[in-house]
């Protein structure tokens, strides 16, 4: 089996993958991160978004050997082990944005990327067509939309970078 | 109110976990030597199967095993079973066609299993299924719930594959009253059938012990004793007592995860051969197989009025498709959780339902969020403003002309509602969407092109399932009380083993709320357990908007029998009289004295028993109840839905939505505020986006979420959500619940305001862009603007 390493929330990883392993079986199996969902199988869903160098990206849609030599950031490398959440976090709990928790790790991630490319004033059509790539079946998006915005100007404040990992 | 108790907006204690990604939802779960399960499922919607050559699969690298149904069936392993009954017209039982975990002989839908690979990874279970070779002799399918009754007999037990033909109401007068009628409004109706989808996949994962003969069961299960029962009891895994559930935290239900379902079933029954544990998780495109799907109703409504637009009756017949086998809750939906809600929030005095079941080669359908009373709501509120419309009567006025205004109230469909207002919440959604204005809007969207429409939904619902004894005489075969056991520990924290279970509702903070009220501590030191049937009393679940109305009670019960031993405790520590003892804001103190003891030390006296051992009290301070509701809740409330139709295109957009509903008390209003956002969104996806489709052989066209669309953040407008409130009479608290209502009502705004808007009834849904485009054109030919 061909091997696989690469940086994963800052730390480097190495495994034995099929060729045909996704990154979010390398993330959830061999890394035992399971932060990161798995919703279809289709890339609908977003419940998979991790960010690889700095972008989102579906990590349902990658294989593990295409991202070998990158930087990945999941949702457990978010906030320091024992440390305040990150801004965009502690939104979603502020603003009710998560009811059953399955699609929010993926949805957080999204959230970042698009402050990323939007900046910080999120205005709601802007976020709203921006989750086109992420589905949530329980909050109808209302608490959603709003705590990305919150989440995106708290972020200003907090000195937290806009991308999780530079 | 405090800042922790009941009404108070508290933040979420579950969502440390779930935003830092540490949630441990069944897949999550790992063990040593885990094998994973891949089903290999009939592609034909019905055929024989001739034979099963699993020769070649089996030696494949990795594989431990491949089963199939006539080794399940050699192994005794029992059949699923729906566990309510209902008779027909004629007083015959329901036709229950034999459901066996992996389809022994025939295959009856589309994703109907008929072997399983136990393998080491996914990829080799993979492998080894693709060379799994069935001999299928396929066989003539039917589809549509319309043509059931004229196809090809699927189950041996169901001639013209009807289940059963009930009817509720008394048709006599009924036909007496539309016979003497000034007016009559007719409606044909298709309540689209529906994936529910929720995020998480179903998963199970199961092992077994073999020096203790004990399996246990990790499972997206919303009710892991009512699973537990079914499988032990019914399918015969094992004895009750070796079988311990587990649904550790589950990622979305609404109702789907509900049901026993055939994975868990040959999960256990496959751990228990190989000796290894066995995991499966469904892929997406299996879940639109497999997962029971929802409504799929076709109506024939009528209702009749007098001069003054009062409603004086109303009948329905409908076909209600139940898929190729009966699920576990599935005959209930159509009948007692239908036609019991046929009065809506009106006076009618004559009501009669007839609901015909029946078996299609289509996956099996079950309780979606609403189960019945979405569809009870549509043929309601469509009736109303079309016959509004008819009689040109303001939809708003027609309702206020048959409102309810007198409670209790008896409707002719078994429900009597206990209390409500259903004047109060109209008016308050009416301001809040200004409809008065909505003249002056409506000739702005049409200077822009645009056609604008509005659409009222006042809904009722019956839920806080359930009296039992009342579902008991309806056929139901378990009673739905609910339990708590309150254990307050020696330094005075608590816990509450409840029998319901979440599934994103929050019951972690919102069942801590009522504690931390009730007994005056702090919210932290308050923990809820659910989910294990190894630590937790029998339950029946969370469902049917129950967990508040039924779960809570549950629980407040079981805090007076806290709060009145804590009192005798206390009355030994103060020496002092058991009936002088006062306990407010976590004191107890002797009446008219200072002399007072905190919780802690109380609790702390419990355990220590020294100054009361020996005595007629024991020490400790534990208590259970099971609670039996004596009525069933009655939540009701008025949506108002804006939109503007594109007549070039026919997409509609919802510009504003009104919500004011009566949920009784409200425990966390960001959480019910949270409920009603997703139920709304459920709704309009129905109303304009959802809707699964088979073609005539059975394929299921809408397989994945390329085809089946669900509602996204750009199709949903921000909610304007407001309470009224009339509490419950039947129990504690006074909560009605909240959980489904939003999905109830939604369908019926959306619809109600787009044909406003087209100006045609002639509209199903989905009322996709291209459903309201042909349907302007029906109606008026080449489009011209409003």
């Amino acid at each position: 089996m061909p091997a696989v390493s690469m940086t994963v929330n800052e730390k480097s990883v190495a495994g034995d993958v099929e060729a045909r392993t996704l990154l979010v079986q390398f993330l959830r199996e061999n890394l035992r991160l399971t932060g990161t969902h798995v919703g279809c199988d289709t890339s609908q869903c977003g419940a998979c978004v991790v960010h690889v160098d700095g972008i989102a990206a579906k990590s349902c849609t990658l294989l593990a050997l295409q991202c070998e030599g990158t930087k990945i950031t999941t949702i457990e490398g978010l906030a320091e082990p024992n440390g305040p959440l990150h801004p965009m976090q502690e939104a979603f709990r502020e603003h009710h944005g998560l009811q059953c928790g399955f699609c929010t790790p993926g949805m957080i991630m999204s959230a970042l990327d698009i402050v990323r490319r939007h900046g910080h004033e999120l205005d709601e059509r802007t976020i709203r067509e921006q989750l086109d790539g992420n589905l949530c079946r329980c909050t109808g998006y209302h608490n959603i939309v709003k705590a990305i915005g919150a989440g995106a100007r708290a972020m200003v404040n907090s000195g937290a970078p806009r991308q999780a990992a530079e | 109110m405090n800042a922790t108790g009941i009404g108070a907006a508290v933040r979420r204690k579950e969502d440390f976990r779930f935003v830092t990604g540490n949630g441990q939802y069944t897949d999550d779960v790992m063990r040593p030597g885990v094998t994973r399960a891949v089903f290999v499922r009939s592609p034909h919607a019905r055929a024989k199967v001739r034979g099963i050559d699993i020769s070649v699969a089996r030696k494949m690298p990795g594989v431990a095993a491949v089963l199939t149904g006539a080794e399940l069936t050699g192994d005794k392993i029992g059949n699923l079973i729906c566990g309510w009954m209902i008779h027909s017209k004629d007083g015959s039982p329901m036709k229950m066609a034999p459901h066996p975990a992996l389809a022994f002989g025939t295959v009856n839908y589309v994703g109907d299993a008929v072997a399983v690979v136990i393998a080491d990874t996914l990829g080799q279970g993979h492998d080894a299924a693709e060379k799994v070779k069935v001999d299928y002799e396929v066989l003539p399918a039917v589809t549509d719930p319309a043509e059931a009754k004229s196809g090809p007999q699927i189950h041996e037990v169901a001639p013209k594959n009807t289940i059963y033909e009930w009817s509720l109401g008394d048709q006599k007068a009924v036909d007496a009253a539309f016979a003497s009628a000034k007016h009559v409004t007719r409606l044909d109706i298709i309540n689209n059938r529906l994936a529910p989808n929720a995020i998480e996949p179903r998963a199970a994962l199961a092992e077994y012990d073999a020096g203790t003969d004990q399996l246990t069961l990790w499972n997206t299960t919303q009710n892991p004793h009512v699973s537990r029962l079914v499988i032990a009891a019914f399918v015969g895994m094992a004895p009750e007592h070796k079988l311990r559930v587990i649904a550790p935290d589950v990622g979305g239900g609404f109702g789907s995860k509900i049901f026993i379902y055939p994975e868990e079933v040959v999960c256990l029954w496959a751990a228990r051969k190989v000796h290894r544990p066995v995991k499966w998780v469904a892929e997406r495109s299996e879940s639109f197989l497999t997962d029971a799907h929802g409504r799929d109703h076709v109506t024939h409504a009528e209702l009749a009025l007098d001069g003054n637009g009062k409603i004086v009756a109303l009948r329905a017949k409908t076909i209600a498709n139940l898929g190729a086998y009966m699920s576990t809750f599935s005959s209930s939906v159509p009948t007692y959780l239908y036609g019991t809600l046929l009065s809506g929030q009106y006076d009618i005095p004559h009501i009669y339902c007839e609901v015909d079941a029946v078996y299609t080669n289509t996956v099996p359908v079950d309780a979606y969020r609403g189960a019945g009373r979405p569809e009870a709501t549509f043929v309601v509120e469509r009736l109303v403003e079309v016959a509004a419309r008819q009689m040109g009567i303001e939809p708003s006025e027609i309702r206020k002309r048959n409102f309810i205004k007198a409670f209790p109230h008896q409707t002719p469909v078994i429900m009597a509602y206990d209390a409500g207002d259903y004047h109060a919440s109209l008016r308050q959604a009416m301001e809040f969407a200004d409809v008065k204005g909505f003249n002056k809007r409506k000739r702005e969207s049409a200077r822009n092109g645009k056609l604008r429409g509005l659409g009222f939904s006042t809904y009722i619902e019956a839920c806080g399932i359930a009296p039992s004894q009342a579902v008991g005489s309806l056929g139901c075969g378990v009673g739905l009380w609910e339990s708590a056991e309150v254990r307050v520990n020696p330094t005075g924290s608590v816990e509450v083993l409840t029998g319901t279970h979440a599934h994103g509702q929050g019951h972690e903070t919102t069942f801590a709320q009522v504690v931390s009220e009730r007994l005056g501590i702090p919210f932290e030191n308050v923990s809820i357990v659910h989910g294990d049937t190894d630590k937790v009393q029998f339950g029946m679940g969370t469902y049917g908007s129950r967990s508040g109305a039924v779960g809570m009670s549950a629980v407040v019960k079981a805090l007076d029998k806290i709060e009145a031993k804590a009192k005798k405790v206390a009355a030994y520590m103060l020496e002092a009289a058991e009936g002088d003892i006062e306990f407010k804001d976590g004191k107890f103190t002797v009446a008219g004295t200072d002399k007072s003891a905190a919780w802690g030390d109380v609790a702390l006296n419990a355990y220590i028993a020294h100054k009361f051992a020996g005595a007629d009290l024991e020490p400790g301070l534990k208590e259970t109840s099971f609670y039996d509701p004596t009525n069933f809740t009655f939540p009701a409330g008025c949506h108002i839905c804006e939109v503007e139709v594109d007549a070039e295109t026919g997409k509609t957009e919802i510009v504003n939505w009104t919500a004011v509903d009566d949920f009784g008390t409200v425990v966390n209003p960001m959480i019910v505020e949270g409920q009603v956002h997703g139920g709304i969104a459920q709704g309009v996806g129905q109303a304009l986006l959802e809707g699964v489709v088979y073609n005539k052989d059975g394929q299921l066209v809408t397989g994945s979420f390329m085809d089946y669309t669900m509602p996204r953040a750009h199709d949903l407008p921000l909610f304007h959500v407001g309470l009224t409130e009339t509490k419950s009479p039947s129990n504690p608290l006074g909560i009605k619940g909240c959980g489904e209502a939003g999905a109830i009502a939604a369908p019926a705004a959306v619809i109600n305001a787009i044909t406003d808007a087209i100006g045609t009834e002639e509209l199903s849904m989905p009322a996709t862009a291209q459903a309201v485009w042909s349907a302007l054109k029906r109606a008026h030919g080449v489009r011209q603007a409003a």
